[in-house]
């Protein structure tokens, strides 16, 4: 008999527990799958058809857009709730007493996040083309969704800090404060081109703005190289993950010191 | 014990600060394998602390704190224990079956999910929501999580708290069930009856430090085990009490009233120092006041 149980079949367990407690959560699995289609049905369905002067159409921008919005807010409402509320029912405090690694609880997080994330986009690309009539390849889609994907860091980074500075109570609201307004001032709800003077000179500051190039690009539009984008969000994500860490350790002083 | 066989757990002279405030104050404890040991104590005593320590949920501020000869956070020690805390959750949406089969996952050889779960008596409530259980089903529920890696060890913090009779009954076989299995256990509670009924050997602990340790009966034996009452007649002299083994000694306006074990001797020692009494009464005390009088017997009076 090994001393220690194998780590592959415990992280595989532990994404499946994952999966299936926040799927069991309609105020976490409804939100992150119906609010994208339903945002996307009042800022971009009535444009939908429409293409931009420079030949992009409007309906794939838009989508693209509103799955950058899904897969953030995926990530910063799936941890910075989940998080808060874990920590508050000192479900930590139990798994820190059982042989399971904390890499191990984490990284299912971050996969069950990223299937979850997966899912919110298929299903918006899904209704843009059906019920939108978006017309674009399938590698222009699968384009999209790896990026956004893969440019999620800052947003699991932000999730994390939320999680771990606030209560659950505080947490959605903190979540909601944040992440809205962001989205909004960096152009996922509409053009940026479309915005008020000041938020058009804000936007390019922001994490979403340069997180939104990514699916932009995809898509045709013209945008900031992509390296320019990639450069900014590992300088957010380096800077939310210092404020989560910084609040993990003091948390973790209090809690198991 | 066999030479092979490191301690179950190892304590040596471990201290634990908060702030300014120490809840251990130098423990020293060695639990073998097979043991069934209680930790009792009243609230505040140090007890869920020692526990913290002894998993490696809490650092120790002095000393040393082994699991199995490992340090307590060594996955391989943990591997071989299993936990039910005073003060955790788990998520509310999964069913104990689902949560059971994920936490047996982490252990290297854990029990059937059916096992655990008709061991700690929760099969009837097996698919429901963990969020819809009861407090005492919630304790079953942490009591098949910390049998399911059928561990060498258990550690409960706690474990009746909010447990309705049955329950505890359920509760009690089950830990008989897992003594007779030849697995270690390890206890805390605030009722000396729950340490007499299971335990084999009690700690107890007070303020931070272990005031006893011994067998249930060779403990009972030692505490105080009767009531002395009197009203005083005159006044009392002063340091009338000096090393006689009286504790939760009580005295206003002439009523006196304290614990002891050897009554005979005290009263004789009180006439002896010239101390006129009535109203006479001695009775027995209940077992609650006999631990009392093992706490608080540094207690000054």
């Amino acid at each position: 008999m090994s001393a220690v149980a194998p780590v592959l079949p415990m992280l595989l367990a532990q994404t499946r527990s994952e999966l299936v407690a926040r799927w069991r959560v309609p105020a976490f699995s409804v939100t992150s799958l119906a609010l994208p289609i339903l945002f996307y049905t009042f800022f971009a369905l009535p444009f939908a058809r429409q293409t931009f002067p420079n030949g992009v159409s409007v309906g794939a921008y838009l989508l693209a857009s509103f799955a950058a919005y899904a897969v953030g807010s995926v990530m910063v409402y799936g941890f910075g709730i989940n998080v808060a509320i874990e920590r508050a029912q000192k479900v930590d405090v139990l798994m820190r007493a059982t042989p399971v690694p904390p890499g191990v609880v984490i990284t299912a997080k971050v996969i069950g996040a990223l299937v979850f994330s997966l899912l919110s986009v298929i299903v918006l690309i899904i209704y843009g083309v059906v019920v939108a009539g978006v017309r674009q390849d399938l590698t222009v889609w699968a384009n999209v969704t790896a990026r956004l994907l893969v440019g999620s860091l800052p947003f699991v980074s932000l999730g994390f800090a939320i999680g771990y500075s606030a209560g659950p109570n505080a947490a959605p609201a903190l979540a909601n404060i944040i992440y809205l307004p962001l989205s909004f001032a960096s152009g996922l709800f509409m053009p940026v081109s479309q915005l008020p003077g000041f938020v058009q000179r804000m936007a390019p500051y922001l994490p979403s703005y340069h997180y939104g190039q990514l699916a932009w690009s995809a898509v045709g539009a013209p945008t900031e190289p992509i390296g320019v984008s990639l450069a900014w969000l590992a300088g957010y994500t380096a800077l939310f993950l210092a404020i989560a860490v910084r609040a993990y350790r003091r948390e973790e002083t209090r809690k198991f010191g | 014990m066999s030479f092979a066989a490191p301690p179950v757990v190892e304590m040596n002279a471990v201290t634990k600060r908060y702030g300014t405030v120490e809840a251990v104050r130098g423990i020293s404890l060695r639990i073998a394998p097979g043991e069934i040991v209680a930790m009792l104590g009243p609230n505040g005593a140090g007890k869920t602390t020692s526990v913290g320590l002894m998993l490696g949920l809490r650092t120790p501020t002095s000393g040393t704190v082994r699991l199995f000869g490992l340090p307590p956070t060594d996955r391989r020690a943990r591997s071989r224990a299993g936990v039910m805390l005073q003060e955790s959750g788990t998520t509310s949406v999964l069913t104990p079956r689902e949560i059971v089969r994920l936490f047996g996952t982490y252990y290297p050889a854990p029990m059937p999910t059916e096992r655990a779960l008709a061991l700690a008596g929760l099969t009837d409530k097996a698919d429901a929501r963990i969020g819809t259980l009861s407090g005492g089903q919630r304790q079953r529920l942490y009591l098949a999580l910390a049998v399911c890696g059928d561990p060498d060890v258990l550690f409960l913090d706690e474990p009746t708290v909010g447990m309705d009779v049955e329950a505890r009954r359920a509760f009690v076989t089950s830990i008989q069930t897992l003594a007779a299995a030849g697995k270690t256990v390890l206890f805390t509670t605030h009722y000396l009856r729950e340490a007499e009924e299971l335990a084999r050997r009690i700690v107890v602990i007070d303020r931070g430090v272990v005031i006893a340790d011994a067998a249930p009966r060779e403990l009972m034996g030692r505490v105080a085990a009767k009531r002395v009452a009197f009203t005083v007649v005159g006044a009392l002299p002063a340091g009338v009490f000096a090393g006689l083994p009286v504790a939760a000694l009580a005295s206003a306006n002439g009523h006196v009233r304290f614990l002891t074990g050897e009554p005979e001797s005290v009263l004789r020692a009180l006439f002896a120092r010239g101390v006129e009494l009535r109203d006479l009464e001695v009775v027995g005390a209940d077992l609650e006041e006999a631990f009392l009088s093992l706490t608080r017997r540094e207690e000054p009076a």
